[in-house]
């Protein structure tokens, strides 16, 4: 009887300490896989949900000029996408900011290389208001005022705007603390002040098109190529109250009149080799800056471009 | 070392103390005892273990000091990443949870409870076969198409029959649980009354009582503990729901001033910024200590549940 026990309880022991051990293995196993991407010809591409439509297709006009490599896309926020690139798990990240210098000294300590940065194209962070709104044209204050903390604006009519139906209540759309234009939004239009709690937090640019789509009385920020004519307005910008307000279009944002204009950026860890450097070279011909223009953004002007 | 076979046993002492078995049969059945006995275990290991991580993740930011468990508890100012002021506080988010749990729960509860009774008490053998396939079926529908549904059909319902200035809301988000969370406390409930006895039933109808005093005056009080429990795997179902509530509640951070205010629950809180807060920063083990306030909430949940069912069995 006392030898059944022991065993019993040496079984369990072993048992347990087998399943801890599981465990670790398979908490620390995330980290080391990195793809061999030159073996496979597999470039991992991640990051943005504003670049997500062009990097994907990105990836299939360039599968028609390369076949023997594969890009996988995925998109999560420009956070999402540095954050894996500062692990090591990915070869390019997008993102529609610029990296921050806490990532880039963490991307060092860990992987030992710094991050390389390469403009792709800009963006004009547009405005979104549904079709019905009357308004037409809103200055960077205003956009403060409704989304900033502390900010007045809460009404449409305290914009001196009357709504129709009388949705008088403005509906703010914003984006998940990982978006890249989040981030820009929050430093560029608000100031680097914090945005008023309350706002209805998106988890990609297309859902926050949508949902202004949808609902008369919102207001919502998103990149210009998630334009749905007919079904969403985007707002003129001024600069200033009293500037004139300018029209988020191609011509406006290289000659740098919109005022909320971004690049569009790629990092790679270190000067990029291989594929990935022919890939990035590729997008910065015409063949990839004309996949630019048609998912709606801007393109590099030709001067900055690759033959 | 060699197995010895049933031929020669004597030689082994081991052997011998054990009732002239074959030592191969004696190892053999302890080692099964130990694989079962593991089995038994295994649920209370990994309980354990999850726990145990999630709170080691959570410990540092918790006993650093300038972390204080009452903002994080009382404060409704949800701001990880600012660059002028970080500030933790997860109340708003705690009043979403339990208001998006608590409509659903006033929907599905007598949905569920009510298709329990007419599938096991009243309809025939036919329709009782169906209703249960298609009750399983729904079950099996992926919690994001919840949230898909959620955000582009009822929305729009939403929006045109209650005027409420946004289709993206607690009763939205309460709605897609409740369908959600039915099929548990149907086939859960559907059980526990099919394990009352048949007897209670005959004895039931031979004193004279209806339908309606035969399931509220004996089945129901015979059947408490499975409802109850059909119930709870609901509340549970809707406290840890994920995806459907992050589409369909509107992900907004504030104490929602009625039902068709928009709220950001604790789970939709977790699963949209995990993926990009630095790990060890400061923001990420605030999010593991969210997932250890989770832990806690259902804790007390079962905890109550528990103490009421001993509660009405005392009486």
């Amino acid at each position: 009887m006392k030898t059944n026990k022991t065993t019993k309880w040496g079984a369990c022991l072993g048992a347990v300490a087998f399943l801890a051990a599981s465990l670790i293995l398979t908490g620390c196993g995330g980290g080391g896989d990195k793809p061999a991407a030159e073996k496979k010809a597999v470039i991992q591409n991640k990051g943005s949900d504003t670049m997500v439509n062009l990097a994907q297709a990105w990836a299939e006009e360039y599968k028609k000029v390369v076949p023997s490599v594969e890009i996988e896309v995925s998109g999560g926020g420009s956070g999402v996408g540095i954050a894996a690139l500062v692990k090591g798990t990915i070869d390019i990240a997008n993102a529609s900011r610029d990296m921050k210098k806490e990532e880039i000294e963490q991307a060092k300590k860990n992987t030992g290389k710094e991050p390389k940065e390469v403009i792709v194209g800009y963006d004009a962070l547009a405005v979104y208001v549904h079709k019905d709104n009357p308004i037409t044209e809103i200055s960077v204050e205003q956009l403060a005022d409704i989304y900033a903390e502390g900010g007045k604006a809460l009404k449409w009519s305290d914009l001196g705007v009357t709504m129709p139906g009388g949705k008088d209540e403005i509906i703010r759309v914003s984006r998940q603390s990982s978006s890249g234009t989040y981030e820009f939004f929050r430093e560029h239009v608000l100031n680097k002040k914090d945005f008023k709690l309350g706002s209805r937090d998106m988890n990609g640019s297309k859902e926050v098109v949508e949902l202004v789509a949808g609902t008369v009385g919102a207001i919502g920020y998103s990149g210009m190529g998630y334009n749905e004519p007919g079904k969403v307005k985007m707002l003129k910008v001024a600069s200033k109250k009293g500037e004139p307000a300018v029209e988020p279009s191609v011509a406006n944002t290289l000659s740098k009149k919109y005022p909320i204009a971004r690049s569009l950026n790629l990092y790679t860890l270190g000067e990029p080799t291989g594929d990935v450097a022919a890939y990035i070279h590729w997008i910065l011909t015409d063949a990839g800056q004309k996949v630019v223009e048609a998912t709606g953004y801007v393109p590099l002007p030709p001067e900055a471009r690759k033959k | 070392m060699t197995v010895p076979d049933s031929k020669q046993p004597a030689n082994f002492s081991f052997a011998v103390r054990e009732a002239h078995r074959p030592a191969w049969a004696v190892f053999g059945e302890r080692t099964l005892t130990g694989l079962i006995y593991l089995c038994g275990i295994s649920a209370i290991v990994f309980v354990l273990s999850i726990f145990v991580f999630v709170f080691k993740e959570a410990a540092p930011v918790l006993f650093g000091g300038k972390f204080s468990l009452a903002q994080f508890l009382f404060s409704t100012e949800w701001y990880p990443t600012s660059e002028v002021n970080k500030r933790y506080g997860v109340l708003a988010m705690i009043v979403g949870t339990f208001s998006v749990t608590g409509v659903a729960m006033v929907i599905a509860v007598p949905f569920g409870l009510g298709a329990a009774i007419y599938i096991s008490e009243f309809c025939g053998p036919k329709v009782k076969e169906t209703l249960k396939i298609v009750i399983e079926l729904l079950a099996a529908i992926p919690s994001v198409v919840w949230g898909f549904i959620g955000l582009t059909v009822m929305s729009k319902l939403i929006v045109q029959y209650t005027g409420a200035p946004v289709g993206v809301n607690i009763l939205n988000g309460g709605i897609i649980l409740a369908l959600m969370s039915v099929p548990i406390i149907v086939s859960i409930g559907e059980d526990a009354l099919k394990a009352v006895p048949d007897s209670f039933r005959e004895a039931g109808i031979a004193l004279g009582a209806t339908r309606w005093q035969l399931i509220w005056r004996v089945l129901m009080p015979a059947a408490k503990n499975g409802l109850l429990a059909a119930v709870l795997l609901g509340v549970g179902r809707g406290v840890g729901e994920t995806m459907a509530v992050l589409m369909a509640t509107g992900h907004a951070v504030h104490i929602p001033s009625g039902i068709l205010d928009s709220v950001r629950t604790l789970t939709a809180n977790i699963a949209a910024e995990l993926g990009e807060a630095p790990a060890g920063s400061d923001h990420y083990r605030v999010l593991f200590l969210t997932g250890v306030l989770l832990f806690t909430l259902t804790f007390a949940v079962n905890l109550i549940a528990d103490l009421i069912v001993r509660g009405i069995r005392k009486k």
